[in-house]
C-alpha cells in the first residue's frame, strides 16, 4: 500500500514538472495553433541565460531566476512579432519549418557558447531538502515544482477566462482575422500571448535544470511529453493540460516501477489510449 | 467634403482582380445602399474600405479627408469605421456579453455603451451569458451590429444583414438601423435585395463584375434602371 502511495506521489510530482513544460505550449498552440518545435530548446535557453548571468556558476539564487523568467517576456514578444507572426499560415508547414530551424540554431548556439558538457543549476537550501511523511518522502524542490505547476495553471486559467486580456486571447484563438474589426491588432495580441508563454517556458527550463542535468540537445525530448500533455488535456484548457501531464507522469512512474526501460513507453501508451477514446482531449475549452 | 470617398479602387485575390476602378462617395449622415448579385465585388469592397482585405489594393480610399490605411483594420476602427461582416463572424468561445465587451474596450469611446446597445436590442441583455453562436440568426445579427456600434463609428458598414433571416427579423433589424442613423451615424449598407436597399438608403450604387455600373438617388432611380444594371440587361 505504501509502495502504491509512493508511486502515486512520485508520479504526481513528475507530472508537476511536465505540467510546467506543457503550459507554455498549451497557450501558444491554443491561441495561435502554432506548433513550436523549438519549445524545448527555449526552455534550455533560459538555463543558459541564467548560467550566463551567474558567470558560468551553477550556484544561483531565486532573484536571478525570477529576473531570467521576466526577461523572457520581451524576448517572446519580439520573437513573435518579428519572426513567428510572419510565418503563421493555414498551412502548418511554414511555422513547423521555421521553428525547427530555430531549434537547430539554438542547439548549435548553446554548443558553441557553453560546450557539450552537461550543466545544472543549484540552490543548495532547496535542492538538498527532503520532505518525509510516513513511508512517503520526496524532495522539497519537487514539492515546489508541483505547487508552481498548480499556481501557473490556476493563474493562466484566471487570465484566460476572467480578464480583458483573456477575452482577447480567446477571441484571437477563435478568429484572429476578425479581431481587427474590433479595433485590435492581432499581431500585438499574439505577441502578448507569446510573452506570457515565454515566461512559463523559462520557469519550466529553470526548474528542470534545478532538478536534473541539461545539455545543448536536451530540448527536443521535452517537447514530445509537453505536446502529449496538451493534446490529451484538451486544447485551450490549462487544467486539462495539468491533468494530462499528471496522467503521463503517473503512467511513467508506474511503468518505470515494473521495468525501468518502460518508463517513457508508459507515458506514450496513456497518450495513445486517451487519444483513441477521447480525441478532443479530457477537458477541451470549447465543446465542438 | 465627403465623409468617405473612393477613387479608382482596385483589389486582387492573388492574380485575380475583383475590383476595377471603383469610385463612390458618401456624405456625413447619409445612408448609401450598395446592391449587386453574388460575385459583384460588394463584400470585397466593404473589406477593402475597412482594411480587412488581404490581397493587393490600389487606388485612393479617403475618410474625412485622410487616406485610409490598407491591411490594418484596427486603425480603421480607430478612425471611426466599423464593419458588420457578412456571416456575422461572432467569436464562438465568447458569450454575448464578452463579444460586446471586447468591442467596447478596444473601440472608440462615445455615446454607444453596453447599456445603450442593450436598450436597442433588449434580448441581448437577457442572453448575455450565453455563447454568442448558440443564438438564433437574427439574435446573432443583433450581437454583430451591437458589437460594431460599441466602437462608436462615424460610418457603419453593414454587409448583407438580411442573409438567411426571416422577413419579420429583417424588418426589426432595419428599424434598429434607422435609430442608429437618427443619432448621427452614417451608413453603408450592402444588400442583394434591391427593394430593401432602396427603402433604407438615400443613394444607391449598383455593382456588377467588380465595377460600379449605376449610381444615383434612391428616389430617382427607377426599378427598371436598377434591375437592368443589376443583371446587365437593357433598361425597360
Amino acid at each position: 500500500m505504501s509502495t502504491l502511495a509512493d508511486i502515486l506521489v512520485q508520479g504526481v510530482l513528475l507530472g508537476g514538472l511536465y505540467t510546467i513544460s506543457a503550459l507554455g505550449l498549451s497557450l501558444v498552440f491554443g491561441v495561435m495553433r502554432l506548433v513550436n518545435l523549438s519549445h524545448g530548446d527555449l526552455m534550455i535557453a533560459a538555463v543558459y541565460l541564467a548560467l550566463a548571468f551567474s558567470f558560468g556558476s551553477p550556484e544561483v539564487n531565486a532573484v536571478l531566476l525570477i529576473l531570467v523568467a521576466v526577461a523572457f517576456a520581451p524576448i517572446g514578444y519580439a520573437l513573435q512579432r518579428l519572426l513567428l507572426n510572419q510565418v503563421l499560415d493555414p498551412d502548418p508547414l511554414r511555422p513547423l519549418l521555421v521553428t525547427f530551424g530555430l531549434s537547430i540554431v539554438l542547439q548549435n548556439l548553446f554548443l558553441l557558447s557553453f560546450s557539450a558538457d552537461t550543466q545544472r543549476l543549484r540552490i543548495d537550501a532547496l535542492t538538498e531538502a527532503v520532505v518525509s511523511s510516513g513511508a512517503v518522502s520526496f524532495g522539497a524542490l519537487d514539492a515546489l515544482i508541483l505547487v508552481t505547476a498548480i499556481g501557473l495553471a490556476f493563474g493562466l486559467q484566471t487570465i484566460f477566462f476572467h480578464t480583458k486580456l483573456g477575452r482577447r486571447l480567446r477571441a484571437a484563438s477563435d478568429d484572429s482575422s476578425t479581431l481587427g474589426l474590433m479595433g485590435l491588432n492581432w499581431r500585438h495580441v499574439f505577441g502578448l500571448a507569446s510573452a506570457i508563454a515565454f515566461v512559463v517556458i523559462a520557469i519550466a527550463g529553470l526548474l528542470l535544470a534545478l532538478r536534473s542535468n541539461v545539455d545543448p540537445f536536451s530540448g527536443p525530448s521535452r517537447l514530445l511529453v509537453a505536446f502529449e500533455a496538451v493534446i490529451i488535456g484538451g486544447l485551450g484548457s490549462f487544467w486539462g493540460t495539468l491533468l494530462g501531464a499528471m496522467l503521463i507522469g503517473i503512467a511513467q512512474v508506474v511503468a518505470g516501477t515494473i521495468d525501468p526501460g518502460w518508463q517513457s513507453l508508459g507515458g506514450h501508451l496513456v497518450f495513445l489510449v486517451i487519444l483513441a477514446l477521447r480525441p478532443q482531449g479530457l477537458m477541451p475549452r470549447v465543446a465542438q | 467634403m465627403s465623409l468617405l470617398e473612393l477613387e479608382g479602387v482596385e483589389a486582387f485575390y492573388g492574380d485575380f482582380q475583383a475590383l476595377f476602378g471603383v469610385g463612390l462617395s458618401l456624405d456625413e449622415g447619409e445612408c448609401l445602399g450598395l446592391v449587386g448579385s453574388n460575385g459583384a465585388g460588394k463584400s470585397t469592397l466593404m473589406r477593402t474600405i475597412v482594411g480587412a482585405h488581404d490581397g493587393v489594393v490600389r487606388g485612393h480610399l479617403r475618410f474625412d479627408g485622410g487616406e485610409l490605411p490598407h491591411h490594418e483594420p484596427h486603425k480603421a476602427v480607430g478612425l471611426g469605421l466599423a464593419l458588420v461582416p457578412e456571416g456575422r463572424k461572432l467569436f464562438r468561445s465568447l458569450t454575448v456579453e464578452e463579444n460586446l465587451l471586447l468591442a467596447e474596450e478596444a473601440g472608440r469611446k462615445g455615446q454607444w455603451t453596453l447599456a445603450r446597445v442593450n436598450e436597442l436590442f433588449p434580448i441581448l441583455k437577457e442572453f448575455a451569458k450565453r455563447p454568442a453562436t448558440r443564438l438564433s440568426g437574427g439574435q446573432q445579427q443583433m450581437v454583430a451590429i451591437g458589437r460594431a456600434l460599441l466602437s462608436n463609428p462615424r460610418l457603419l458598414l453593414c454587409d448583407e444583414l438580411s442573409l438567411g433571416l426571416a422577413p419579420i427579423v429583417i424588418k426589426d433589424i432595419y428599424a434598429s438601423l434607422e435609430k442608429v442613423r437618427s443619432e448621427g451615424t452614417s451608413l453603408l449598407v450592402v444588400e442583394q435585395d434591391v427593394e430593401a436597399a432602396r427603402r433604407v438608403s438615400d443613394h444607391l450604387v449598383c455593382m456588377r463584375s467588380g465595377r460600379v455600373v449605376l449610381s444615383g438617388s434612391s428616389d430617382e432611380l427607377s426599378a427598371g434602371q436598377v434591375t437592368a444594371a443589376y443583371f446587365g440587361t437593357e433598361a425597360a
